[in-house]
């Protein structure tokens, strides 16, 4: 579908219109219910007995004295456990044959690798109790030299686990002409050469994890709640690693409070829950707490980046060239050796760049698993790029945005071979440019940013871009298996009216915030000409879904919508030869319109299509060989990424006293091909900003030298509020994606990918006139307060 | 985040209070708003065998015009001292301050007794009431007694209270213009990495935030002051002979220079207001 019919559709119905959340009145009243809510009778608590070591040997668990405290069932230690799991804890994601991965149990047997690695769990009667007892529960351990700081872990310095030959996880290179790249930098006019490092972050996720088990009487089978992004792929995996038959799980997430990728996972608490629910027969639960959170649930980025421009002396880039150093944790979860591959292929960004060079290297450290986490190797690709672009401007004393235009893409390239190996599917970048400038007003900054340089102001200011292309839409199954990930990327929808015209749409992805029963509403109701409040949205279930590959990478909308709307074309096909049958018509000659199949040029005959969904239910008189009830169902494979873009600019104020640096104004032009509901996006570019900001100003997993978290609550840990945002200016362009017949592209990540580097460059900007060329990430006011140097002029009076 | 267990106890009034805390001062705790309180005993830093809440003793929150200065009751809470009349006309650098603290949440919870009595170098009040070189009003088993705010706060999270004391009233002159409130920090929700509160109408007094163990006195500050210094002249001498903490947040060296850069700015601004 182009985009010209998906206006003319939306202005007949509501696709394309702002339509309120229909999730939100549940959300916003308290009604909406998340694992902790449920009130399941005769549970047992979990608590988890974590190392707070980084790295130490397990001497002993004695858990005798839990065992004797009030309300406790058992206290269990690794090798209690051992004979629970058919396998280790999984890792879909081998990015090369030779990837060391050492082996994960749910609990520690006689090493533990990271601070909240777990080492025994205790069931009791309540959480208080639970955690009573885990306090009591005495373990002997013998601490062993710790890998902490990546580099240093790369070096070898010390080993994350003692058996390990090194803490090498995996080589992994993409460089399609190793001489082109040689070449380049050899003719070269320009070059740069920039290291960053990309700190690690903690998701934060406004719900900690939570995990409910309940078997079911008589045999049944085992009902698994749990805060999850990935119902799907966790019965899969829950039955793979307990032996628990995977027809006999049903794992349900409910209101699931955000993930932002940390609930794309499969963790220890969760396989330990249903394999004590099994062993106990009884129901078992767990609720994380946010101290807990922040060392039991993976963490994101963590990466020291190495990348270098060759430029020609008009500033067109001719080569990028890349080494990664990939910080694991400790171990590897689900995803994680291939968060840094998602963005291998984006190094060299929205830009024509003929020669390419990446070469990434993951390795373990004795800190907790990092994973996927909102945009998922993609913010670190556009971080990278962007930041030595700006680099590069100021190397050839020329602005920002003149260099980017002419590097881009241009928006006659499209369908464009990238040198990475991917085709793009369709993008005008320097439209999306165009537009952020124009919204920001940038000629008027540059030259209040010149005027305050001039007064000798002690607050500067600060302008930067960042022009960003990515990847979503995860994924064609075909290019899944060329880079070893052991799943597809398809989606499968069901679209069913039941016999009063009322529709059900049944889809394996899996919200948790996202807005997804409004977006599948509208989409359904619109090719059925029906209302959205009539179109119910059954989700999150592997009862009700029994397949699906659940919500990551940006896919819901541009793989689960296509397959939903596929569904709902071939429910209308049908309805269509039942209407054709009853109207005496060819099928040729109806219209549907408003939900009724009109006969064309002779408008008083007609059906509507909840009559025809009563008639095909009560199946008294179908045409030859038709099955009874309008039901339909798809399954979309991709056949390509989409590729979302845009500009963003950020608008900084820097005390030069205090080095306090304050976002002052935010312009956002983002493509995300044809929308359904703009409100949504503009929803979701709003907190992708705002997490994207939180990284370049504010957040930061600190470890110290022993390997001890230090920002374990939300008052060391510093998530931003509202109060540090200003308002966000929004525009966007329309370039249709072509690889779907939806035409859309994905909007989950766009924001997380484009404010860092567009935050950061604002501050490096408004202090280049001083020499500043780089700020490390969170930019605290006292790491500017030190790039500027300890003898900034003190001026009296300003304030 | 599940506190050890503990006895709860509510006090209907400061004699039931007092009467529970002489039983077993050493491991009884009053509850005022709960919100220091509270998370050391969910971190279990803090375990008190009993919890005294005192936080429905009536009488005891009010702001008062008491002639040659205000009297404000122990349990007043942030939020009510922010937007008192009384407050705002003669001590308004309080009720500024008060306006700072936290986050909403925090400001309709906390209370100014318990600010002061936990003894924060962190929180801003303390800073308040010393550079207004408040009184503080404390009942316990020996009879009541007022202790002056320049020897109240004793060190990390030590005050002059006694354990089987209660703070009631707190009493602070009535200044009514040349104050300044400077609060340094990284989100508007948090505590100060630095913070300067200043006076200037009468003797001058800036007391800093974050800047030792306890809420302290830029002396060097006063003293050039005295001496009839200029703003940045005196500002610059903020920190002498005080050891401020590195944290997570900042460290020793940039917080000694924040404070130069804070209290000039507070001198500046306070000199202004006092026109
Ligand atoms: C998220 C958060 C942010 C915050 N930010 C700030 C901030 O920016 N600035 C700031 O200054 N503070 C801040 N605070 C602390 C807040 O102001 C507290 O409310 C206040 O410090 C303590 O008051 P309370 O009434 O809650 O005391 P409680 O927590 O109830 O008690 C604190 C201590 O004082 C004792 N106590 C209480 N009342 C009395 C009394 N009348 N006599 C004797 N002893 C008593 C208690 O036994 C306890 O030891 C923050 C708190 C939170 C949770």
């Amino acid at each position: 579908m182009s985009a010209a019919v998906l206006e003319e559709h939306g202005a007949a119905g509501v696709v394309g219109t702002r339509m309120l959340r229909r999730e939100d009145p549940a959300l916003l009243s308290g009604e909406a219910r998340f694992v902790h809510d449920l009130v399941v009778p005769g549970a047992l608590h979990m608590a988890v007995v974590r190392s707070p070591y980084a790295h130490a040997r397990i001497t002993s668990v004695d858990v005798s004295a839990a065992l004797g405290m009030p309300g406790v069932v058992a206290a269990l230690t690794g090798a209690d456990l051992a004979a629970e799991w058919a396998s280790a804890m999984p890792c879909a994601w081998p990015v090369t044959a030779d990837m060391q991965s050492p082996k994960h149990l749910p609990v520690a047997v006689d090493e533990a690798c990271y601070t909240g690695d777990a080492v025994a769990v205790v069931l009791a009667g309540s959480q208080a109790e639970a955690q009573d007892a885990a306090a009591a529960v005495a373990v002997g351990y013998e601490e062993l030299p710790a890998a902490v700081d990546l580099e240093d872990a790369a070096r070898d310095d010390a080993l994350a686990h003692v058996d390990a030959p090194s803490n090498r996880a995996y080589t992994w290179e993409l460089v399609p002409d190793p001489d082109a790249v040689r070449r380049a930098f050899d003719e070269a006019a320009v070059t740069v050469k920039e290291r960053y490092r990309q700190q690690r972050l903690i998701p934060a996720a406004m719900e900690p994890r939570g995990v409910c088990v309940v078997p079911q009487p008589f045999g049944g089978e085992f009902v698994v709640y749990s805060s999850t992004q990935i119902p799907h792929i966790l019965r899969t995996m829950l039955g793979l690693t307990t032996g628990v038959p995977e027809d006999r799980i049903r794992v349900i997430a409910p209101s699931v409070g955000g993930g932002f990728g940390s609930k794309l996972d499969v963790y220890a608490e969760e396989l330990l829950c249903l394999a004590l629910a099994r062993r106990l027969r009884r129901p078992v639960r767990w609720s994380e707490e946010r101290s807990e959170a922040a060392q039991a649930t993976i963490h994101g980025r963590g990466q020291v980046q190495e990348i270098e421009l060759a430029a020609d002396a008009d500033g067109r880039v001719q080569a990028v060239r890349v080494h990664l150093l990939a910080d694991m944790g400790a171990y590897l979860q689900l995803v994680t050796p291939g968060v840094p591959i998602l963005g291998a292929f984006l190094y060299h960004g929205t830009y024509d760049v003929p020669a390419y060079s990446f070469t990434c290297t993951g390795v373990f450290t004795n800190k907790t698993p990092t994973d996927a986490y909102r945009g998922a190797g993609r913010p670190e690709a556009t971080y990278a790029i962007e930041r030595a672009m700006d680099a590069l401007a100021r190397k050839l004393g020329m602005d920002p945005a003149e260099l980017r235009r002419r590097n881009y893409i241009g928006a006659d390239r499209f369908p464009y071979s990238s040198v990475a190996g991917l085709v793009f599917d369709s993008g005008d970048y320097e439209a999306a440019l165009d537009k952020a400038l124009e919204l920001v007003g940038y000629d008027a900054l540059r030259h209040e940013q010149a005027q305050r340089r001039s007064d000798g102001a002690t607050k500067l200011l600060g302008v930067g871009l960042s022009s960003y292309v990515e990847m979503c839409g995860l994924a064609p199954s075909r290019v899944l298996a060329s880079l070893h990930y052991v799943a597809g990327g398809w989606e499968t929808a069901t679209v069913r009216m039941l016999p009063t015209g009322k529709v059900q749409v049944v889809t394996g992805a899996t919200p948790h915030g996202q807005g997804h029963v409004t977006s599948w509403s509208m989409i359904v109701a619109d090719k059925l000409g029906v209302l959205p409040d009539d179109v119910e949205v059954l989700h999150s279930d592997t009862g009700l879904s029994p397949l699906g590959l659940d919500t990551y990478g940006s896919r819901s909308l541009s793989v689960g919508g296509t397959a939903i709307a596929l569904a709902a074309d071939r429910l209308v096909d049908k309805a269509r030869l039942l209407a054709a049958h009853r109207l005496e018509a060819a099928p040729e000659d109806l219209e549907l319109s408003d939900g009724q199949f009109v006969v064309r040029g002779s408008p008083s005959t007609s059906i509507g299509i909840g009559t025809l969904a009563f008639e095909a239910f009560t199946a008294h008189d179908l045409p030859e060989g038709m099955e009874p009830n309008l039901e339909a169902s798809a399954t979309y494979d991709p056949t390509n990424f989409t590729f979302p873009f845009g500009t963003h600019v950020a608008v900084v104020e820097v005390d030069t006293e205090t080095g306090r640096v304050d976002l002052v104004r935010y312009v956002g032009v983002d493509d995300c091909g044809n929308q359904i509901n703009p409100l949504i996006v503009d929803g979701q570019v709003h907190g992708g900003i705002a997490q994207g900001v939180a990284q370049a100003l504010y957040e930061e997993a600190s470890y110290d030298e022993r390997g001890n978290l230090l920002t374990t609550t939300l008052a060391d840990y510093l998530v931003p509020a509202a109060s540090e945002l200003p308002s966000f200016t929004l525009g966007r362009t329309v370039t249709p994606s072509p690889s779907n017949p939806l035409g859309v592209k994905g909007v989950g990540e766009a924001g997380t990918i484009a404010s860092t580097p567009a935050v950061v460059n604002a501050v490096v900007d408004a202090l280049s006139h001083l020499g500043v060329e780089d700020l490390e990430m969170p930019v605290t006011p006292e790491r500017v307060w030190r790039s500027i140097g300890a003898s900034a002029p003190v001026q009296g009076g300003a304030r | 985040m599940i506190p050890a267990s503990f006895e709860y106890r509510r006090a209907g009034s400061v004699e039931d209070a007092l009467g529970w805390l002489a039983e077993d001062p050493d491991s009884t705790k009053l509850l005022a708003g709960g919100h220091s309180l509270l998370p050391l005993m969910k971190l279990r830093l803090a375990t008190p065998g009993v919890l005294v809440d005192v936080g429905r003793v009536p009488g005891l929150s009010y702001v008062r015009d008491a002639g040659d200065h205000v009297a404000i009751g122990a349990l007043t809470r942030h939020r009510d001292l922010e937007i008192s009349e009384v407050a705002r006309a003669s001590v308004p650098l309080l009720a500024h301050v008060a306006g700072q603290v936290g986050d909403p949440q925090v400001r309709h919870r906390g209370t100014i007794g318990g600010s002061l009595a936990h003894g924060d170098p962190a929180s801003d009040l303390p800073a308040a009431v010393l550079a207004l070189d408040a009184t503080m009003v404390a009942d316990g088993p020996r009879g009541r007694r007022e202790i002056a705010a320049s020897d109240f706060f004793r060190g990390f999270l030590e005050t002059a209270l006694e354990p089987d004391e209660m703070l009631t009233e707190i009493r602070v002159r009535k200044a009514p213009s040349g104050w300044a409130f400077q609060k340094f920090n990284r989100r508007a929700q948090d505590w100060a990495i630095v913070g300067v509160a200043a006076v200037l109408d009468g003797e001058p007094r800036v007391a800093l935030v974050n800047m030792g163990s306890t809420t302290v006195r830029a002396r060097g500050t006063e003293e050039a002051l005295a001496a009839g210094a200029e703003a940045a002249d005196a500002a610059a001498r903020a920190a002498e002979g005080l050891e401020p903490p590195s944290d997570l947040h900042a460290s020793a060296e940039y917080r000694r220079h924040l404070a130069t850069v804070l209290v000039r700015r507070a001198l500046v601004e306070a000199a202004a207001a006092r026109g």
